[in-house]
């Protein structure tokens, strides 16, 4: 091997529902509600191990903890050296502060810029269970983390938000910038958010297993084409909040299939409900090299 | 020229759009003041008089009073930062979900346990139940 540049080696996928993360902090993995959705990152926590990167860029959505109505960029890139956990309100969680990547984040920063995506680029922010449930549940509860993550987070919260297109697009755009780096680093980049789930008004606790199956389906198979549907689709069909799923669509699109290059291989899929409100789904995708 | 609003006939929803933010703004703000401890205690120890000191309407303060969070929604509120009254009140949000639904915590519960809430009948507004 003779890399002089960074790659993207795979994409990971899940849901991040935070009584996921006070079930990991609180010790009940094991009771009988949890169990059942612990047993299926069980090969996940081992691909982790076993497929070690050397940056994560975690894509997931904050939930009114750094960003308030005061400000809402629709796409943020965590430029800082840590990131700590959040207090959402119930003190935070008991989780290691995150690592960031600096060098990296800011190459990306400038790449995905001149390529007419307009981030906001933050230097300072908490990190919410949007992000660490996700490193919870491929990692464990280490002393740290295993390697930096580079917080990406996108506004799911007030509309309009993204469409899974311009998240397709961005992910492409991703890709490229990570390529043109020019240090031989293994990057994975991850979609968190979904499934299918709603958590307010009268229609609250909606879940729809058809659409999250097809989803999955799609986004391993036919992601461009996933990524036109619109948004009303997501609200009608998987949940006012399942239009998380829209993060989903920029991993996909940094994959090496979207830029001609050969379709990944699934190495792990997982779909529960309930995981407290909400349907519960999980990728892995390799890269073939 | 008004927003375009097509997910106006999803049922018992209420999407979080420039509008409603805009209705909401003081409601939410004061909802996110509670993420600081010290906050948290002050609201505890007297919710009338903290509430006055935001510019809310009566109608929110009312609604937040009596934890109505379908109320809350409707004058602009949005469920991440409503989340923060319930945290605040010791509430699970399973809890608080179910409060929106006219069920028990336990019905709720169960109902999840259950596979969740079909999307049968529940795309559109009149949609007849199968």
């Amino acid at each position: 091997m003779n890399q002089t540049h960074a790659r993207i080696s795979a994409s990971v996928y899940t849901s991040h529902v935070p009584a996921i993360g006070a079930a990991i902090d609180l010790g009940k993995t094991g009771n009988d509600y949890w169990a059942p959705l612990f047993k299926g990152y069980e090969p996940s926590k081992q691909w982790m191990k076993d497929n070690r990167p050397d940056v994560i860029f975690l894509v997931y959505n904050d939930h009114a903890t750094a960003f308030s109505l005061e400000m809402i960029p629709t796409f943020a890139i965590g430029c800082a050296a840590q990131f700590n956990p959040a207090d959402e309100g119930w003190g935070a969680r008991p989780v290691p502060p995150v690592i960031g990547h600096p060098e990296l984040a800011a190459h990306i920063a400038q790449s995905v810029i001149q390529q007419d995506f307009d981030l906001t680029i933050v230097n300072k922010m908490d990190v919410d269970h949007g992000l660490t449930v996700p490193l919870s549940l491929l990692c464990g509860q280490p002393e740290a983390w295993p390697c930096p993550v580079i917080p990406f987070a996108v506004n799911v919260v007030q509309y309009p938000v993204p469409s899974g297109r311009r998240c397709f697009e961005l992910g492409r755009a991703i890709r490229r910038a990570i390529e043109s780096y020019d240090e031989p680093l293994n990057v994975h980049i991850w979609g968190t958010g979904g499934m299918s789930h709603q958590l307010q008004g009268p229609r609250a606790g909606l879940i729809n297993r058809e659409f999250d199956q097809n989803f999955l389906d799609r986004l391993i198979a036919d992601p461009d084409g996933l990524s036109r549907m619109p948004h009303i689709d997501y609200v009608r069909e998987a949940g006012s909040e399942g239009i998380e799923l829209v993060m989903w669509l920029i991993a996909r699109g940094a994959m090496a299939d979207v830029a001609g290059g050969p379709a990944p291989r699934v190495a792990h899929r997982f779909y529960h409900v309930p995981a407290s409100n909400t349907a519960v789904g999980h990728l892995i995708l390799e890269e073939q090299s | 020229m008004s927003l375009n609003k097509p997910y106006t006939d999803v049922p018992g929803t209420t999407i979080f759009d420039a509008d409603q933010s805009r209705k909401g703004y003081h409601l939410n703000q004061f909802c996110m003041s509670l993420m600081k401890a010290e906050n948290r205690e002050r609201f505890r120890a007297d919710e009338r008089a903290y509430l006055d000191e935001w510019p809310m309407t009566e109608e929110q303060k009312q609604a937040v009073l009596a934890r109505d969070l379908n109320r809350c929604l409707e004058l602009g509120g949005n469920i991440y930062f409503l989340a923060k009254l319930g945290a605040t009140d010791g509430r699970s949000f399973q809890y608080m979900a179910a409060s929106m639904t006219g069920m028990t915590q336990e019905e709720y519960a169960a109902m999840m346990l259950a596979g969740g809430r079909s999307i049968e009948g529940n795309r559109r507004t009149g949609e007849k139940q199968s």
